[in-house]
């Protein structure tokens, strides 16, 4: 029920005793108000604004989060108020819609942050009033499409494990994704370009011999011009046959509008081969020659204005079909009138009706040719009228179909201009996740640092390297540490280099390993493969001291991946064999499902600390930690 | 209804006690509107503002203290009512047609709007076509906090629908056909064509002492006194408000 209507619910109550005297059976018992409170005034504290209504108001709309019970959670015992740490300018909207029942979209405001702050007091905007709801769906649409084009970007990733016919079909699609789809981009517009020309040229009087009437060159050079009409139609045959291999659905591909043009572009050339013998229909092949100017309406893969414009004049389609109408209902009638008004005349060039409609076309675009003109007084008049017309009937349409065309190509101009900033946008949020990780593992490493200094015991050092992390910062490396003793042999988190570095030199035997997924997915999970691998308990046979490692790893493909702390396996070593075995004989109930794990083994020397890169083999000296660090993963 | 809003208000900023005193009155948009429309006004008149005054009618109400002298409401209880009433009403006036649309909301599946009609005009006791805050006001108090003998005296002022002082059994089918209306057709078992009719039957069986085809006030009284259902019935919506 309305909000409204809510109000006027006791009165309908009170009137119902209307029915009590006419009443056959007895009345049902009436519902009672446990608590009958009296109506108060609560505070709702948004941002510090304070806004007070009745509380009856906000009980009209229970399924809400004002008009619920889900308001207490935000109740503030100390100062009586609900407190809501959001924006005051829309709260001011939701709490109208209480008071007035009707929703309301605020124009200046963004449609993204109005309808968060609507989803979070648990209001339907499909209830916005119908004066605002059409600037709100309006909006809406405009986001959506943005959205759109985004997700549309992002298919333009390369996909890994395509076909090469895929490929093919990509490169022709985007000549920007490969060196060579845009040599061949540029190779055909050459020769298109070349075979235009080629085409005007061959038309030209080129010098003629003397006692001979000119000749234009295509006659002249006959032999070189064929050659290069050969060579350009060869090129199209091949890009043809190419594009037609490599679209996903070839008859959709055929039927489409650029391979129809391609076709006819190529076609009178070999029509023309086929029929050079046959002198009657040579004629015929002549004016398929005409079709060769096709090959112009090609750039128009090359241009994306061209595009635009052929877009547009479709999408303008009703309204150059009603300039094409009344144009022809306006020629009709002044061509009618114009010859019944010039047939007393007696040299006339109006001989027919049709003959006129010359006459009047060339008026009303304003042409004014000259060789048709009236004579009599009243096919002056009429002329004139017709002129003036004309200028009408034309200017109607024209703006329509401009701004048209000026919405498209603004629109495409802006879709540029979001993907350029996109990229900008993603490279810089690239560069901040890897900062965060970076100042981990620089903490860590100061950290250890600080552990291998405590037998120095220098404070300043210590001062030195404990540098002033924020809180944030501190309780989120807390939480990565706490990930890493965690898990059963204490896997530890390091960085991408350190990690190469390691997986290089260890180079020893590869277990067996399935497909190593990368789960970058997981935000601080951190390790970067999982694996399932067979268990092995038995003692790793080249679990001898020091060097050997096992690596049960990763192919790390996933280079560009590491937004996320990457993982390791590593760090020192144990020397003691029954250290090892001791080791091997955990199972590990790791967090992830992964059933089984295996072992490896994994000597480093001591310290770790300064350089990631370091000396990851020897064996030198006592080791600070025995811990053997197993890389099961 | 009328939706307007108070554009025209020339009062000062400072909310005062709503009076019907003349000042009050010569105040009111639609005595001004009579009065400029009567009389020559000068170059220098502001003809704007006429023009918004035209476009609203408004009536305020009684003050507090004399509707809490005539009904049973405490002050709080009026102050509450008129809030929800104004919401709904911002000129102060219900017409016929606001009242209709909002008592049929109440009944979606039938038609309330006869039933309606005859509450529109058992509320406006002045029969001036529209009910005012005071109209409104009064009648809930009888409902809520009047005496038995109060309640059903309105609702014989309800059925005399020509409050001639009789109930005939035609202004008894046009209610009964009216409070039928409002079941609508989905029901078990089904309202039948002359289910009304039987039901002022039994009616008048019951209230009509003697038999001369119309129910007075007292018959009326008497017989509900009597009656043990509807004595009960009166009481049951004490707690509305």
């Amino acid at each position: 029920m309305a909000a409204g209507v809510a109000a006027w619910l006791p009165f309908a109550r009170a009137a119902a005793i209307g029915w009590m005297p006419v009443a056959n059976l007895p009345m049902p018992v009436a519902p009672t108000e446990k608590s009958k409170r009296q109506d108060e005034l609560i505070i709702l504290n948004v941002s510090g604004r304070r806004f007070q209504t009745w509380r009856n108001t906000l009980d009209r709309y229970p399924d809400t989060l004002l008009g619920s019970s889900e308001k207490e959670f935000f109740y503030n015992e100390e100062t009586k108020e609900y407190f809501f740490d959001r924006d005051p300018d829309v709260f001011r909207s939701v709490l109208n819609f209480y008071r007035t029942g009707k929703l309301h979209y605020p124009r200046y405001e963004c449609i993204s942050s109005y309808d968060e702050e609507l989803a979070f007091f648990g209001i339907v905007p499909e209830i916005i009033g119908d004066c605002c709801y059409e600037e709100y769906k309006d909006r809406k649409r405009e986001n959506a499409e943005r959205l759109m084009d985004d997700q549309e970007d992002n298919k333009d990733a390369k996909l890994p494990n395509m076909t090469f016919r895929e490929t093919m079909w990509r490169a022709f699609e985007n000549p920007h994704t490969s060196t060579m789809a845009l040599v061949f981009y540029y190779v055909t517009g050459f020769f298109i370009a070349v075979s235009v020309i080629t085409n005007v040229v061959e038309t030209v009087p080129c010098g003629s011999a003397p006692n001979q009437k000119e000749v234009p060159c295509g006659e002249r050079y006959t032999v070189a011009f064929f050659c290069m009409d050969t060579a350009c139609v060869m090129i199209f045959t091949v890009e043809y046959l190419m594009r037609l291999f490599a679209a996903p659905s070839r008859y959709r591909f055929m039927r489409s509008v650029m391979s129809i043009i391609d076709v006819v572009a190529i076609l009178p050339y070999y029509i023309g081969l086929v029929m050079t013998d046959n002198e009657d229909v040579s004629g015929a092949f002549v004016t398929l020659r005409v079709f060769r100017v096709f090959r112009i309406f090609k750039f128009s893969r090359h241009s994306q204005g061209l595009r635009i414009l052929g877009y547009t004049l479709k999408s303008c389609a009703s309204e150059l079909g009603f300039l094409l109408f009344s144009l022809t209902m306006a020629i009709i009638i002044f061509a009618t009138v114009m010859f019944y008004a010039e047939k007393g005349s007696s040299s006339s060039k109006f001989t027919s009706i049709p003959a006129s409609f010359w006459y009047t076309i060339v008026t009303m675009t304003t042409l004014g040719y000259g060789d048709m003109v009236p004579k009599t007084i009243a096919g002056k008049i009429f002329g004139s009228i017709c002129s003036l017309s004309g200028v009408l009937v034309i200017a109607l349409p024209v703006p329509v179909i401009v701004s048209n065309f000026s919405r498209i190509y603004h629109q495409n101009q802006r879709a540029d201009k979001r993907r350029a900033q996109k990229k900008a946008r993603l490279a810089r949020i690239r560069i901040s996740k890897t900062g965060s990780s970076n100042a981990f593992l620089h903490s860590k490493r100061n950290g250890l640092f600080n552990e291998a200094l405590e037998l120095t015991s220098s404070t300043e050092e210590e001062q030195r390297l404990s540098k002033s992390t924020s809180l944030l910062e501190s309780q989120h490396h807390h939480l990565l540490h706490c990930l890493e003793k965690t898990t059963v042999s204490n896997h530890e988190f390091v960085d991408e280099q350190y990690y190469q570095q390691s997986y290089l030199d260890a180079g020893l035997q590869n277990y067996p390993s399935r497909s190593p997924s990368l789960s970058s997915q997981d935000g601080m999970t951190g390790t970067c493969c999982t694996r399932r691998s067979k268990k092995h308990h038995t003692p790793l046979p080249n679990a001898s001291a020091a060097t050997h490692m096992q690596p049960l790893t990763h192919t790390h493909t996933h280079q560009q991946g590491l937004q996320e702390l990457s993982t390791i396996h590593i760090q020192p070593l144990s020397t003691s064999r029954s250290s090892l075995n001791m080791r091997v004989d955990e199972p590990a109930p790791l967090n992830c499902q992964s059933s089984q794990i295996t072992t490896a083994i994994i000597s480093i020397p001591t310290p770790p600390v300064t350089t990631p890169e370091g000396d990851a083999h020897l064996p030198a000296g006592p080791a600070h930690q025995n811990v053997v660090k197993v890389s099961a993963l | 209804g009328k939706d307007p809003n108070p554009i025209g208000q020339t009062e000062g900023s400072k909310w005062q006690k709503p009076r019907l005193s003349r000042k009050s009155l010569m105040k009111c948009c639609l005595v001004k509107w009579i009065i400029a429309s009567t009389t020559q006004q000068g170059p220098g008149k502001d003809s704007s503002d006429s023009d918004l005054e035209l476009s609203m009618v408004r009536h305020q109400p009684e003050g507090l203290e004399q509707l809490q002298a005539q009904t049973q409401f405490t002050r709080k209880e009026l102050q509450s009512l008129y809030r929800g009433f104004k919401n709904e009403c911002p000129s102060g006036l219900v017409d016929e047609e606001t009242f209709k649309t909002i008592y049929s909301q109440f009944f979606p599946q039938g038609d309330a709007t006869t039933y309606a009609h005859f509450l529109f005009n058992a509320f406006d006791m002045d029969r001036n076509g529209s009910i005012r805050f005071e109209d409104f006001v009064l009648g809930l108090s009888v409902l809520l906090r009047g005496s038995v003998t109060e309640k059903l005296r309105w609702a014989f002022n309800l059925y005399d629908i020509n409050k001639d002082g009789y109930i005939t059994k035609e202004e008894m089918l046009a209610i009964m056909t009216s409070i039928y209306d409002m079941m609508g057709r989905c029901t078990l078992p089904s309202v039948r064509d002359d289910s009304p009719f039987e039901h002022v039957e039994k009616f008048f069986q019951k209230m009509d002492r003697n038999r001369d085809g119309v129910v007075t006030i007292d018959e009326f009284i008497e017989t509900c006194q009597k009656d043990e259902s509807i004595m009960a019935s009166m009481q049951l919506f004490e707690n509305v408000i």
